[in-house]
């Protein structure tokens, strides 16, 4: 019963044959809670292999020791989808040479399945396997639903290493992701912090504005002419997203539609929606709470699936395609509708695209749900820090102070406009933040790029420049 | 028209910068309950230059200012006067004279402050010397423009327990609202407290318009959209509103006296009513339904 299982993450490396200057890659379903990516770095540094690209679908705070081995060049290059803050701030004040490339949850596996990002080991955490590398998110102490991210890694990377602390005999009943894949399968005492993997329960806000916005989001979606049998969404996790999710779930109950599903990052919102018969499946590519945790594990509707099913755009088809409506957030809306999930106002990284520009490409309807002003800073300014998502796949922006539609949707500013909601050019949004907040100068930037932001389809979309250091 | 009042601490400047998005007819700043005794000068602060400088739209601004037992109300009518809010609550108003007392402090500051136009009173009533003295504080001075009970303060005062169900204060509501109505002033009902209970919300909106209020306050944005519909004319109101005036109107025509509608008779009462319900109506933007 050895299988595929070696002693050590050591000695799974030393196996993969990895070598200087190759490509490693990590999922993050595990998120803020994630011990595997350190634990490997940790060996990779003491055996002295240096000049690595880290190709990670997103890094968190507690990736932080990254920041070491940039300074010892173990790590030369980043790839990503989404960097937290404290990441982000050393990554803009130019703690690399190279430049970080952020792409999004679709362009990631397109990038690996059609080789302009190649992986060569594959580190993938995994809450349950058995001694041949059957993983699964599921079960275990570690347990985060869905495996989605890793599922281009585990197919495309030349090796293979499942890391896991809860190996569990042959074969793992419910697997994920399939031994075919896997190399070499490694027994940890702990892959993640329970604590920072998935929250206990996303809160919906109490914010009065967050709740003003999430009931306008909602009517939008009533009178935009998708609210029928057969309705397909996605939501964020943020507070206000969480609320119309919700208050979404009243109004379908109440007139009894019976949508299709609903997809994306689940929460248990979207569940209580699957529950209450609002959607026929929900399709999982990564679960936030217990809750989602609970329902991939048990209910036979709620559907894992990979990244690149998700939403890459050179597969022959996603289920971002299928979608009607989308709500997003932003860290800034300019008045094109480019939105900014990046950077914040003074250029500093906290985030990136994740599916934010993935799914408003592909959703009939891709809604914006964010305040006109955060404490001091106007949200919705002339023009965004970082293009993340271009404007012309923005319908939709709902503030507090109105509702702005893309004019390249006329006919869904009529439906709405007869619905009485406040509908107003996005031009006096931004007059009406900037009364308030009036206009901040922009701070410089340097002119040493730190990071690319590239589309879906593998354009180069925008680049971040270096800030100075605090 | 003043059917809803928002009640927005005065030391929370990012509920402040968005008042005019909360869809209440008239903003309560408050210096008072909502800000602790350390938060005081930063409270007037914020409210004072929110006065000054947001662009609040066609809203209402009162300012809750602290009561005349305490330190600070002195300076809050000072600072707030020359700001030129459109009323001023004095909270525990409980004796025509503790109004007077205001009136007359409002009075020099507004000649300080050159104000072109006269700042109106809003007594809360949250005593029981207060309810007693309901019509005597109404009538106190020509400035106050409506009451407004406060049930809180009162059910402390009068020993009981406060319920969602309301039926302690039941003689305080209708006290007010006859002694308004008497002085010929407008009347709000204290606000409904529990902000995640919206189905009591709205049942204790209808029972303050069944009582005869003319509006009621909140402390949350999340029950303001009750109020101003349980407020608001109904269509069948309008209608009726347009029926009575059309009327009369023919009626004057024709030289009748007496006129009948719906086989009852209209009378100078009716007529006011339909008045009051039609300039409510031109307000909120309602229009007569096509028949």
């Amino acid at each position: 019963m050895q299988g595929k299982v070696v002693g050590s993450i050591r000695e799974a490396i030393v196996l993969s044959g990895l070598r200087s200057g190759m490509t490693v890659s990590f999922h993050h379903h595990l998120r803020n809670g994630d011990y595997v990516l350190n634990l490997v770095m940790e060996q990779i540094a003491a055996l002295g292999i240096d000049h690595l690209t880290v190709h990670a679908s997103s890094l968190f705070d507690i990736h932080a020791p990254l920041l070491d081995h940039i300074k010892s060049h173990v790590v030369t290059k980043i790839q990503t989808d989404y960097m937290s803050a404290r990441l982000g701030r050393a990554i803009s004040e130019g703690a690399m040479e190279e430049p970080v490339e952020f792409r999004t949850h679709g362009g990631r596996p397109s990038a690996i399945e059609t080789g302009a990002a190649p992986i060569d080991v594959a580190f993938i955490a995994a809450p349950a396997s058995d001694s041949m590398g059957n993983c699964s998110g599921k079960y275990g102490k570690s347990a985060c639903g869905s495996l989605g991210y890793a599922f281009p890694d585990a197919m495309h990377a030349k090796k293979v290493v499942v890391i896991t602390d809860n190996l569990v005999p042959y074969p793992l009943v419910g697997w994920s992701i399939p031994e075919t894949y896997v190399d070499y399968v490694v027994a940890v005492d702990a892959i993640g912090d329970p604590a920072g993997i998935v929250s206990g329960t996303t809160q919906i806000t109490r914010d009065p504005i967050g709740l003003m916005m999430a009931s306008y989001a909602v009517r939008v979606i009533q009178h935009s002419g998708l609210l029928k049998d057969g309705f397909s969404f996605q939501t964020g996790a943020g507070g206000a997203s969480l609320a119309a999710a919700k208050f979404l779930k009243d109004v379908m109950v109440r007139e009894q539609i019976r949508g299709s599903f609903g997809l994306g990052g689940i929460t248990g919102y979207l569940v209580d929606m699957l529950r209450e018969g609002c959607f026929e499946t929900l399709l999982d590519v990564q679960c936030f709470d217990l809750k989602a945790v609970e329902s991939i594990r048990t209910d036979p509707r709620h559907m894992e699936i990979s990244a690149s099913h998700y939403a890459s755009p050179t597969v022959r088809s996603s289920a971002v395609d299928h979608l009607d409506v989308v709500i997003l957030g932003a860290t800034e809306v300019d008045t094109d509708f480019n939105v900014n999930v990046h950077t914040d106002s003074g250029g500093s990284i906290m985030g990136g695209s994740g599916g934010h520009s993935d799914t408003a490409a592909g959703a009939k309807l891709a809604m914006i749900i964010a305040p006109l002003f955060r404490a001091r800073l106007p949200i919705v300014t002339d023009r965004v820090t970082c293009i993340s998502t271009p404007g012309r796949d923005i319908d939709v922006l709902v503030t507090q102070a109105g509702i702005a539609v893309n004019p390249r949707q006329p006919e869904l500013q009529d439906r709405l406009k007869q619905a009485g909601l406040p509908v107003v050019p996005i031009e006096e949004l931004k007059t009406a933040a900037e009364k308030v907040t009036g206009v901040p100068t922009r701070p410089a930037h340097g002119n040493r790029a730190v990071a690319k932001v590239i589309s879906r389809t593998g354009e180069l979309l925008d680049t971040i420049y270096n800030i100075p250091r605090r | 028209m003043r059917r809803s009042m928002l009640f927005i601490p005065g030391n929370t400047p990012n509920l402040v910068v968005n008042s005019p998005y909360l869809g209440a007819d008239a903003i309560i700043f408050d210096l008072e309950d909502a800000v602790s005794p350390g938060e005081k000068d930063a409270a007037r602060i914020l409210v004072r230059n929110t006065l000054r400088y947001l662009d609040l739209g066609g809203q209402e601004t009162i300012v809750r200012i602290n009561a005349i037992d305490t330190d600070y109300w002195q300076k809050d009518v000072e600072e707030m006067v020359a700001q030129g809010p459109d009323l001023l609550m004095l909270p525990k108003s409980s004796r025509p004279e503790d109004v007077r007392t205001v009136d007359e402090a409002i009075t020099r500051a507004e000649e300080r402050a050159g104000a072109r136009r006269r700042i109106r009173l809003m007594p809360l009533i949250e005593t029981a010397l207060g309810v007693e003295n309901a019509y005597a504080v109404a009538t106190a001075s020509p400035r106050v423009a409506a009451l407004f009970l406060g049930a809180e303060d009162l059910t402390a005062d009068l020993r009981c327990q406060r319920t969602k169900e309301g039926r302690e204060i039941e003689y305080a509501r209708t006290r007010l609202v006859t002694a308004a109505r008497a002085a010929d002033i407008d009347v709000y009902d204290t606000p409904f407290t529990d902000v995640n209970d919206d189905e009591g919300a709205w049942r204790d909106v209808e029972t303050a318009r069944a009582l005869g209020f003319t509006g009621k306050a909140s402390i949350s944005p999340r029950h303001i959209q009750a109020i101003n519909t349980v407020f608001s004319p109904s269509q069948e109101e309008v209608d009726y509103a347009y029926e009575v005036m059309e009327a009369i109107r023919m009626a004057k025509e024709q030289g009748r006296g007496a006129i009948a509608l719906r086989g009852k008779m209209i009378d100078a009462p009716i007529v006011a009513r339909a008045r009051r319900t039609l300039e409510m109506a031109r307000e909120i933007g309602m229009e007569r339904s096509e028949a």
